[in-house]
C-alpha cells in the first residue's frame, strides 16, 4: 500500500532476517499468529511486516537456521524524559480508536523492586551452616489457621495425644503454589499441566475464577478452587472438589476492577466449565455484589465453609492497596484461614493499562505491613499469608518468607516456564506460545506432557535453591525463617522504607 | 518394533520434521545447503509430509506395517520386509518406478521422487545416532519413536 496511516511506523519491533541463513522454509510464517511473516508470491520468498511484530520471539525460537532476530526498533522519538515513547504511542493509538488501552501481563513500569534491595544472611564461624544434601531440610508448609497453643493429654496407655482440634490445612511440600489463572484465560492444556505438576510435586494450583473442568476433579487434593465476583463455574461439587476455597476479591494487576473474558475465548469446554453460554462474554463485576463490608465477607466465608462442611480452609485474595494491613486484619477477623495478597506487579490476562500501571502497591511493602499488623494484634496465627505479584526466583521466595509470608503464588513465573516471553498481548487471544489462547490451533502448542514436566522442574529447582539458602543461614526448616526479618538487610533504602519493611540496613 | 507415531492432538504444523528429514537424508547434512541447493539439484525431498485440514495437522510417514501392501504390490522386489528389524526396506537400485506401491499404500506415505523414477520413503533414519531426525526435531513432542502393541 502506497499510503499508510501516519502512525503505522511507530511500532516497537523490527524483524531481522539474515539472508545468508534464511531458507524460506516458512516455519516463521506458520508460527506467527499476528501474520508478521508472510509468503510473498510475487517475490517467491518469505517477507515480513515489522509493524505487526509484537516481540513474542516465537519465530526466532522455531527458526531452524537461526536466521531471525527480533530487535527493538532502533529509530526512536526524540529523547524526552517526560514524554517517553510509550506515552506518545498510546496517545496515537487512542486518538485512532477512542478506546481504553488494554494491557496483558504484569506492569512493566519502573517502580522500586524491593526484592533487589534486600539481602539474606548466612552463617559464619559462630553458628554452623547446614548442608542440605547431607542433612534433613524441611520445606513442608501448612496453610490454614493455627491454634494459639496445643493441649496434649496422656491416655491410659501413657501415650500422648492431641486434645486441641486442628482446623483444616493445605499441605505443601514446597512453600510455592501455581497462582490463579482461570481456565478460559489460559487453556485446558495448561490447566491440565498445572494440575499434574502440582500433584507430582505435592503443591497446589489455583483454578482461577473459571471453574474446574470435570476431568480435573481427580487432582482435587492439589487444587484450590476460586470463587470470584462472576461466580463462574461455582457449584457444590466444585466447592467440595479442592483442598481449599479462595474468595477472589482483588487482583494485583487490576485492583478495584473486574474481569472480562471475551466471547471469542469461550469455546465449548470453557462454556461448560464456566456455566456460561457458548461465545458470550464472561464478565466478572468489579465488586462482589454480596460483599460491601467485612461482615458481608464473613457471611460468604462461612457460607463456603458450611457448603464444604468445614473440611477445607477458606482463603481471601486481595490486591495490595494502601490500607492493606487494616483490610487484612478485617479478613482475619472475618474467619478467613488464608489471606493471599497480590502486589501491583502481578500478572493478568487483560487489564486497562492505566489501572495496571498506576494502582496498588508493591507486594514487599504490603506483605511486611500485613504480617506486622497481624502480629501486633495477636491474630497472626489465625491466618496464613500468601504473597504474590512479581516473584521471579527462589531468592524472592525466600525473602518473601522472611518478610512474613507462609507461601507464595507463582503466576508469571509459571507461564514463563512454559514459554511465555512477556510480550503482553494476552488479551488478543492470539498467544503464539499457545498459553493465553483457546484457539484450537494455537493451544495445541502447549503439550501438557512437556508443560507439566517443566513446571515440576521449576518447583523442584527452586526448592533445591531454597534449601541451599536456608542451610547457608544455619536453618533446617522453612518454619524457622518465616517472619524472621533478622535474616534480611536492606541496601540503598530510606529509613521509611526500612521501617515499613521492618528490616535493618545492611551493615547494621 | 519401534515406530514413529504422530500425535495429531499436539502436531502444530510447523513442518520442522520435514526439514529435519531432508537434512538427515542429504549429502551435506546441513539444513541450509540441503534445503537451498540439494533440493533443487538432486530432488532431495522429505520422506514425511505434514497433512493439514482445518485446525488439525499430522505428520505422516511410512508406518512400516506388519503386513505391508506396498511390498505385496512391488513388481521389482525393491520393497521387502526385514524379518529381523521389522522395517519395510526400500532398495533404490531395484526400483523401476512403476508407482504400484504408491497406489497400494493406505496411508499415502510413499511419494514419487521429484526427478527420478524412484520413490521416497521413510527408512526410520537407519544408522542415525539418536533415532529418527524428525522425532528429535519436533518442538512439541508430537512425534514419538516407541514400541507400541
Amino acid at each position: 500500500m502506497l499510503f499508510q496511516p501516519i502512525n503505522k511506523n511507530y511500532h516497537e519491533f523490527c524483524i531481522d532476517r539474515d539472508k545468508d541463513l534464511c531458507i524460506n522454509c516458512q516455519v516463521c510464517v506458520r508460527q506467527c499468529s499476528y501474520e508478521a511473516h508472510f509468503w510473498d508470491e510475487a517475490r517467491q520468498k518469505v517477507m515480513h511486516d515489522n509493524s505487526k511484530c509484537i516481540g513474542c520471539h516465537r519465530c526466532e525460537a522455531l527458526c531452524p537456521t537461526a536466521a531471525l532476530n527480533i530487535r527493538k526498533k532502533p529509530s526512536d522519538f526524540r529523547t524526552n524524559s517526560l514524554w517517553r515513547p510509550v506515552f506518545l504511542q498510546n496517545i496515537y493509538k487512542q486518538a485512532d480508536t477512542g478506546g481504553v488501552l488494554l494491557a496483558g501481563m504484569g506492569s512493566p513500569v519502573d517502580i522500586p523492586v524491593y526484592w533487589d534491595r534486600m539481602l539474606l544472611d548466612a552463617s559464619q564461624v559462630t553458628n554452623p551452616s547446614i548442608d542440605p544434601l547431607r542433612e534433613p531440610m524441611e520445606l513442608k508448609t501448612f496453610l490454614g489457621a493455627k491454634p494459639k497453643r496445643v493441649e496434649i493429654v496422656t491416655g491410659k496407655d501413657g501415650k500422648p495425644s492431641l486434645k486441641t482440634k486442628l482446623t483444616p490445612q493445605i499441605e505443601l511440600n514446597y512453600p510455592m503454589m501455581f497462582a490463579a489463572m482461570s481456565f478460559g484465560a489460559i487453556n485446558f492444556n495448561l490447566h491440565r499441566a498445572m494440575a499434574r505438576a502440582a500433584t507430582e510435586t505435592g503443591i497446589v494450583y489455583n483454578t482461577g475464577e473459571g471453574g474446574l473442568h470435570k476431568s480435573l476433579y481427580k487432582y482435587g487434593r492439589n487444587t484450590i478452587v476460586q470463587v470470584a465476583s462472576g461466580r463462574f463455574g461455582v457449584h457444590l461439587d466444585y466447592l467440595k472438589a479442592g483442598a481449599g476455597i479462595e474468595i477472589k476479591v482483588g487482583q494485583g494487576a487490576k485492583p478495584g476492577i473486574g474481569g472480562h473474558l471475551p466471547g471469542a475465548k469461550i469455546n465449548a469446554k470453557v462454556s461448560e466449565t464456566r456455566m456460561v453460554p457458548l461465545g458470550s462474554d464472561a464478565i466478572s463485576p468489579a465488586p462482589h455484589h454480596d460483599i460491601y463490608s467485612i461482615e458481608d465477607l464473613l457471611q460468604l466465608i462461612y457460607a463456603l465453609k458450611e457448603a464444604s462442611e468445614y473440611k477445607v480452609p477458606v482463603s481471601v485474595k486481595i490486591a495490595a492497596v494502601h490500607n492493606v494491613s487494616a483490610i487484612a486484619s478485617g479478613i482475619a477477623r472475618a474467619g478467613a484461614d488464608i489471606i493471599a495478597i497480590d502486589g501491583m506487579r502481578g500478572g493478568t490476562g487483560a487489564a486497562p493499562a492505566m489501572i495496571r500501571d498506576n494502582v496498588g502497591i508493591p507486594i514487599e511493602l504490603a506483605l511486611a505491613q500485613v504480617d506486622q499488623r497481624l502480629r501486633d494484634e495477636g491474630i497472626r496465627n489465625n491466618v496464613s499469608i500468601v504473597a504474590s505479584g512479581g516473584i521471579r526466583c527462589s531468592g524472592d521466595v525466600i525473602k518473601a518468607i522472611a518478610l512474613g509470608a507462609d507461601a507464595v503464588y507463582l503466576g508469571t513465573a509459571t507461564l514463563i516456564a512454559v514459554g511465555c516471553t512477556l510480550c503482553g498481548r494476552c488479551y488478543t487471544g492470539k498467544c503464539p506460545w499457545g498459553i493465553a489462547t483457546n484457539d484450537t490451533k494455537l493451544s495445541k502448542r502447549q503439550n501438557p506432557d512437556i508443560a507439566a514436566k517443566k513446571l515440576a522442574n521449576l518447583i523442584r529447582a527452586w526448592g533445591h535453591e531454597i534449601e541451599e539458602m536456608l542451610g547457608g543461614m544455619g536453618l533446617n526448616s522453612i518454619e524457622s525463617l518465616r517472619g524472621n526479618r533478622d535474616k534480611l538487610r536492606g541496601v540503598g533504602l530510606s529509613d521509611t522504607e526500612l521501617d515499613i519493611l521492618g528490616i535493618k540496613h545492611a551493615g547494621r | 518394533m519401534k515406530r514413529v507415531y504422530p500425535d495429531k492432538e499436539y502436531c502444530i504444523g510447523c513442518h520442522l520434521c520435514e526439514l529435519a528429514c531432508i537434512t538427515a537424508h542429504s549429502k551435506s547434512k546441513d539444513v541450509i545447503i540441503a534445503y537451498r541447493e540439494e533440493r533443487g539439484q538432486t530432488g532431495l525431498s522429505p520422506c514425511k509430509r505434514v497433512f493439514e485440514k482445518g485446525d488439525t495437522c499430522v505428520a505422516v510417514s511410512c508406518r512400516h506395517c506388519d503386513d505391508p501392501s506396498c511390498v505385496a504390490a512391488c513388481i521389482s522386489g525393491a520393497l521387502h520386509k526385514d524379518p529381523e528389524t521389522g522395517r519395510t526396506v526400500y532398495e533404490r537400485e531395484k526400483c523401476v518406478g512403476c508407482w504400484s506401491c504408491l497406489m497400494a499404500c493406505p496411508y499415502g506415505a510413499i511419494r514419487r521422487h521429484p526427478m527420478e523414477n524412484k520413490i521416497v520413503k521413510c527408512d526410520l533414519c537407519e544408522g542415525r545416532e539418536g533415532g529418527p531426525a524428525c522425532v528429535a526435531a519436533c518442538p512439541n513432542q508430537a512425534l514419538k519413536f516407541e514400541e507400541r502393541d
